[in-house]
C-alpha cells in the first residue's frame, strides 16, 4: 500500500488522482502532512501539485458527475480533515472506474463520506452567515472577527457580498490568518494582525477590540444585548438545547453572550 | 436619549416574545442598486436561552391595547408599563442592528390603539420608510390587525414578505370566552383578503409581463395550546382546514404560558407550559407537510388526543400493523417515508441508492436511519427470514424502554386536560 503526500490543495489532491491512475494504484491512502505516520513497508510518495494535470481530473469529474455532487465535493474539501481527504480520493476512483453515474449510490462508503463532510461543511457555512457580528469602527469598516471550524469564508463571500453592498466589511479567520474585505466594489482576501486587534484572543473571553470604535456602536451593542435577554421566555428555560444551538465555541464573537 | 429607548426596547420586545413565528425563509427579495439586505433561505442569528430561534427584530409597535384579552399581558386591565416607538425608532433599531448582521429582518406586531385602521397605518410607515427610503430588501413580516380595511392590508402586502393574523384560541368557544371582543370569522376575513388577492396575482401573470411581489412569503397564524378545554384533534382539524382553505404556508403552536394571575378559568400562574404536548403537535404539523399524512390519521374520534409517550409517526404506525414490514429495496417512497425512524433526507438516500444494489442493514445505519426505532417496521437484504412478528403492544414496550424521553424531568399538571 502506498502513501500520497499531497500540499493541501484542490489541485494537489487531483494531482494524486491523477497519479493513482497512470501507476493503477488504487488501494492508496491520502494525507496532506509531510510528517504523518505511514506502515513500515509502505511506499512514502510526495505528488507534486501540476495545474495541468488538476485540471484533467477536474473537467473529467465535471463530466461524470452531476452539479451537486461537484458542490459538494468542494464542500467537503474545505473541511481541511485527512479522512475527508481519503473519501475524497476514493470517490474519484470509484467514479472514474465506473462508465454509469454512480455519485448517487450512497451505500458507498466514500460517496456516503463525501456527503457527510459535505453537511458538515455547508453546517458550519451557515452558522458562519448566522454567528458573525459585525462592530463598526470610527472609519465606517464592519469588522469582524471569527474562528470557524472549516475553511468556509469563500463559501459565505457571496451571500455577504449580495446583502451588505453599502458599507465596507471585512470578515476575519483568526486561525486560517486570512480575511475577506469588501470595499463597495468586489471581494480582496487580505492579512493583518488579528492578535494585535483582539486583546482577548489568547484568554479565550469575549472580543475586546483595540480600535476605535464607532460613537453609536456601543448603544446598539447594548441595544441588541437587551433585546436578546428581552424576548427569552423564563418559563421555558432549556439551557441544553441553548448550548445545542450556539456552542460554546462561537460564544467569544458573538456579542449577546460573554464570556 | 439612550435610557429610554432601551427601556422601550426591553418593554415592546418582552411583550412580543409569545408570538413564536420567526421564520425568516420563503421569499426572494433580491438586493437592488447597493442597496442593504438580501432575503434568501433564512438564518437564525442567535438563539434565545430558552431554545428559540432569534432570526427578526421581534417587536410591538405599541403595546397600548384597546382589546382585554384573557391569555394577552398587554390587555387594558393589567396594570404593564405601556410604550409606543416612533416610526423613526422603529426604522434606526432594524437598519443599524441589521448592517451588523444581528437579524434577517423585522417582525412588527401591535397592540391595537385607537382603532384596527389606525394602528395598521402606523405599522404600515414602518414599513414603506423601510422599503422606499432605505431601500432595504431584508425580510419583514407584518401582523394583520383584524378588523383592518381591505384597502391597507392589500397595500402593506406590496411591502412585506410575509403577513400573520393569530387565531389565538383553537375553537370558537375558547375565544367567546376568553377574547369575547374577537371573533374567528374576522380573523378568516382579513386571511381571505389576502389569499384572493394573491389568487387575483397569479392569474395576472398569466397575461400580464410582471406584477407585482405581494405577500411573496404567504401568510401564517398561531394558536394557543393549553389554555383551554380544546382537544388535539380540535387544534389539527383546525390547522388542516386553515392549510387548505387559505393557503397558510404554517400554523404555530404556542404552549399557554400563564401571565394573568387574576384570571381563574385559565392555568395558574407558575404551572408550567404544555411543552411536551406543544411538540407533538409540532410533529404532527411536520407529518402533515412533509411526510404525505393526513390529518385525519393522526387524530380521529377514537383517539382524539396525541399519545404523549410515542411521537405521532410510531403511534400511527403501531395502530397500523397491517401496513408493515416495509421491504426497503422494494417499496415505494411514500410508504419508506411512513417509517418511524426514516426521515425524508435517509428516505431520499435509501431510493437513491438501492439502483446500485440491495441495501443492507449497515449501510441503513450509516445513512443515518435510526435503526433501533425502524428495525420493527422494515426488511431489508439482510434481515432474518423468518422473523416473528410481535403485536403492536410489544413494539411500543421495546421502543419506549430502549431510550429515554427527553421531557420525563419535565412532565407538568398542566399535561391534563382535566382542570
Amino acid at each position: 500500500m502506498a502513501t500520497y503526500c499531497f500540499d493541501g490543495t484542490l489541485t494537489g489532491l487531483l494531482c494524486c488522482v491523477f497519479r493513482a491512475f497512470r501507476f493503477q494504484e488504487f488501494d492508496v491512502h491520502i494525507t496532506a502532512n509531510p510528517q504523518s505516520q505511514h506502515g513500515l513497508f509502505d511506499e512514502f510518495i510526495v505528488v507534486s501539485s501540476q495545474d495541468e494535470q488538476g485540471q484533467r481530473v477536474w473537467q473529467g469529474l465535471k463530466q461524470k458527475i452531476q452539479p451537486g455532487s461537484l458542490r459538494q465535493f468542494y464542500l467537503c474539501f474545505l473541511s481541511e480533515q485527512e479522512q475527508a481527504f481519503q473519501h475524497l480520493f476514493d470517490f474519484c476512483i470509484y467514479v472514474f472506474q465506473h462508465g454509469h453515474a454512480v455519485d448517487g449510490n450512497y451505500g458507498h462508503p466514500a460517496v456516503l463520506g463525501m456527503a457527510q463532510w459535505a453537511k458538515q461543511v455547508g453546517r458550519e457555512k451557515h452558522r458562519m452567515e448566522a454567528f458573525v457580528r459585525f462592530k463598526k469602527c470610527q472609519d465606517g469598516l464592519f469588522l469582524s472577527l471569527v474562528r470557524p471550524d472549516f475553511n468556509v469564508l469563500p463559501l459565505i463571500e457571496r451571500h455577504f457580498k449580495a446583502r451588505y453592498q453599502d458599507q465596507r466589511w471585512l470578515i476575519y479567520d483568526e486561525q486560517r490568518d486570512y480575511g475577506i474585505y469588501y470595499d463597495l466594489d468586489d471581494v480582496h482576501q487580505v492579512q493583518m494582525n488579528a492578535r494585535q486587534l483582539d486583546l482577548q484572543l489568547g484568554s479565550g473571553h469575549s472580543q475586546a477590540f483595540s480600535i476605535e470604535l464607532d460613537a453609536e456602536e456601543f448603544l446598539y451593542d447594548q441595544l441588541w444585548k437587551d433585546y436578546f435577554h428581552s424576548v427569552n421566555i423564563q418559563a421555558r428555560q432549556n439551557m441544553k438545547l441553548h448550548i445545542q444551538y450556539v456552542p460554546k465555541r462561537y460564544w467569544r464573537y458573538m456579542n449577546e453572550k460573554s464570556l | 436619549m439612550s435610557e429610554r429607548i432601551r427601556e422601550k426596547l426591553q418593554i415592546l420586545a418582552d411583550a412580543a416574545k409569545y408570538d413564536v413565528s420567526c421564520s425568516s425563509s420563503g421569499s426572494r427579495r433580491k438586493n437592488k442598486d447597493q442597496g442593504l439586505g438580501n432575503t434568501g433561505n433564512g438564518i437564525c442569528h442567535s438563539y434565545t436561552e430558552d431554545g428559540r430561534c432569534v432570526s427578526l427584530l421581534k417587536i410591538l409597535f405599541s403595546n397600548v391595547c384597546i382589546y382585554d384579552c384573557a391569555y394577552c399581558v398587554s390587555r387594558r386591565s393589567n396594570d404593564v408599563k405601556r410604550a409606543a416607538f416612533t416610526v423613526q425608532e422603529v426604522v434606526d433599531l432594524t437598519i443599524n442592528f441589521y448592517r451588523r448582521n444581528y437579524i434577517e429582518g423585522l417582525f412588527l406586531s401591535s397592540g391595537i390603539f385607537k382603532s384596527a385602521d389606525y394602528t395598521m397605518e402606523r405599522m404600515l410607515q414602518v414599513v414603506k420608510k423601510l422599503r422606499l427610503e432605505e431601500n432595504f430588501n431584508g425580510y419583514i413580516h407584518l401582523k394583520t390587525i383584524p378588523g383592518a380595511s381591505q384597502e391597507i392590508i392589500t397595500e402593506a402586502g406590496l411591502y412585506v414578505d410575509r403577513m400573520s393574523i393569530n387565531l389565538e384560541m383553537p375553537t370558537e368557544a375558547g375565544l367567546q370566552q376568553f377574547a369575547p371582543e374577537k371573533s374567528h370569522a374576522e380573523v378568516q376575513k382579513d386571511l381571505g383578503i389576502v389569499r384572493d388577492r394573491l389568487i387575483q396575482l397569479k392569474d395576472e401573470s398569466k397575461i400580464i409581463k410582471s406584477v407585482p411581489k405581494f405577500v411573496p412569503a404567504g401568510q401564517t397564524t398561531q394558536m394557543v395550546v393549553g389554555a383551554h378545554n380544546e382537544t388535539d384533534q380540535d387544534i389539527i382539524m383546525m390547522a388542516d382546514r386553515h392549510y387548505k382553505e387559505f393557503k397558510l404556508k404554517r400554523v404555530y403552536f404556542s404552549g399557554y404560558i400563564p401571565i394573568n394571575a387574576q384570571e381563574k378559568a385559565l392555568p395558574a400562574v407558575g404551572s408550567a407550559p404544555p411543552l411536551l404536548r406543544e411538540n407533538r403537535l409540532y410533529q404532527s404539523d411536520w407529518l402533515m407537510r412533509f411526510y404525505g399524512f393526513a390529518a385525519h390519521e393522526l387524530v380521529d374520534d377514537q383517539h382524539p388526543n396525541l399519545d404523549l409517550d410515542v411521537d405521532p409517526k410510531l403511534g400511527w404506525a403501531l395502530r397500523h400493523p397491517e401496513a408493515f414490514p416495509v421491504d426497503i429495496n422494494r417499496a415505494d417512497y411514500q410508504l419508506i417515508l411512513r417509517v418511524p425512524g426514516i426521515g425524508v433526507r435517509s428516505a431520499q438516500k435509501i431510493v437513491q441508492a438501492r439502483r446500485f444494489g440491495h441495501i443492507h442493514i449497515d449501510q441503513l445505519k450509516s445513512m443515518g436511519v435510526a435503526y433501533n426505532r425502524a428495525q420493527h417496521f422494515i426488511r431489508c437484504a439482510d434481515s432474518p427470514k423468518f422473523k416473528k412478528e410481535p403485536p403492536a403492544q410489544q413494539i411500543r414496550q421495546q421502543i419506549l424502554q430502549s431510550g429515554q424521553s427527553k421531557y420525563q424531568q419535565q412532565l407538568s399538571p398542566q399535561l391534563g386536560f382535566a382542570f
